[in-house]
């Protein structure tokens, strides 16, 4: 090796340095965008999954459910379902969706604004209308990140329940259909969607979300009809009573 | 930059990977914790709401 050699690589020079430095921030500047996106896409679902089950153990904290000796009322018509009233940004239900995974109890939060998608999972559109109420209930939540909700969204079929827990009791919905709109499309939110001054005669649960999955580009709405009712003294529906027993008792 | 640091760093060479190791860390804690959140609210990937009229 001659003497320079040796120099030259002992010392680089200065273009040498600032190119070597140069290098060193573009390497930076791709291992952080690589982290954001594994922020984007794991670490949300575990702060989002730890706020959401907290939100819902509080929530359950203050029911009462069933006779007082852990049963269930047997299933029979318990007549017309109540209004639940939704106070202004507050948790008022959990959902319950056997379809979306045997533990599936998510919180929903009056709001669709990103700190509540964001934080604990389902958001109900202010401006529609409330559990029982003739017309639309719906509601938002991530199809992916941020504790993705809604992930299984596109999985519905037919006789598929869907059921709401509130103060007053247990809504059970039963998926109807599903449809991609574009994001644009407010009407679905209408209360008969697609239909503009329509007046409702039935319940409908509204679900909307991402669709392609890690997109942004459309939207999958999946609607289900108000189908039956149980108080809360009387129980959970048979489908979901261990789950609601392990809910509430968290 | 990263040569400059480590040979900034003081201690025997064992010591140094650890100090290394717990600075890339926190840089990664860091930005999980405070930097993302906040970068996150101007990220139009995760929007699922529909007719923004309406909201």
């Amino acid at each position: 090796m001659t003497r320079s050699a040796v120099r030259a690589r002992t010392r680089p020079t200065v273009g040498q340095r600032l190119l070597g430095g140069f290098g060193e921030i573009l390497i930076t500047l791709g291992i952080i965008l690589l982290l954001f996106v594994g922020w984007e896409l794991w670490w949300t679902n575990i702060d989002a999954d730890r706020a959401q089950t907290q939100v819902t153990s509080e929530f359950v904290q203050g029911l009462q459910v069933g006779p007082g000796d852990g049963t269930s009322v047997p299933e029979r018509d318990f007549g017309p379902a109540p209004i639940t009233e939704i106070p202004d940004g507050e948790t008022f239900g959990v959902f319950y969706i056997p379809r979306f995974g045997s533990n599936f109890a998510h919180p929903v939060t009056n709001g669709v604004g990103m700190d509540v998608l964001n934080n604990v999972g389902i958001g109900h559109y202010p401006e529609t209308q409330e559990p029982g109420e003739l017309g639309n209930f719906a509601v938002a939540a991530h199809r992916q990140t941020h504790g993705q909700v809604f992930w299984n969204i596109d999985k519905f079929q037919a006789g598929d329940k869907i059921y709401l827990q509130t103060r007053k009791g247990f809504y059970a919905y039963e998926w109807r259909d599903t449809e991609i709109v574009h994001p644009s499309q407010g009407e679905v939110l209408l209360p008969v969607p697609h239909d503009p001054g329509a007046k409702p005669t039935t319940s409908t649960l509204t679900m909307t979300s991402c669709h392609p999955p890690f997109t942004t580009r459309m939207r999958i709405i999946a609607y289900a009809e108000l189908e039956s009712w149980r108080p809360a003294d009387a129980g959970p529906p048979a489908e979901i009573a261990d789950l609601v027993k392990k809910t509430m008792e968290k | 930059m990263y040569a400059w640091i480590f040979r900034t760093l003081p201690g025997p060479l064992w010591f140094r990977i650890i100090v290394a190791l717990a600075l890339v860390a926190g840089v990664v804690l860091l930005l999980m914790n405070y930097v993302f959140p906040w970068l996150s609210q101007y990220s139009p990937w995760t929007e699922s709401t529909i007719g923004l009229m309406l909201l």
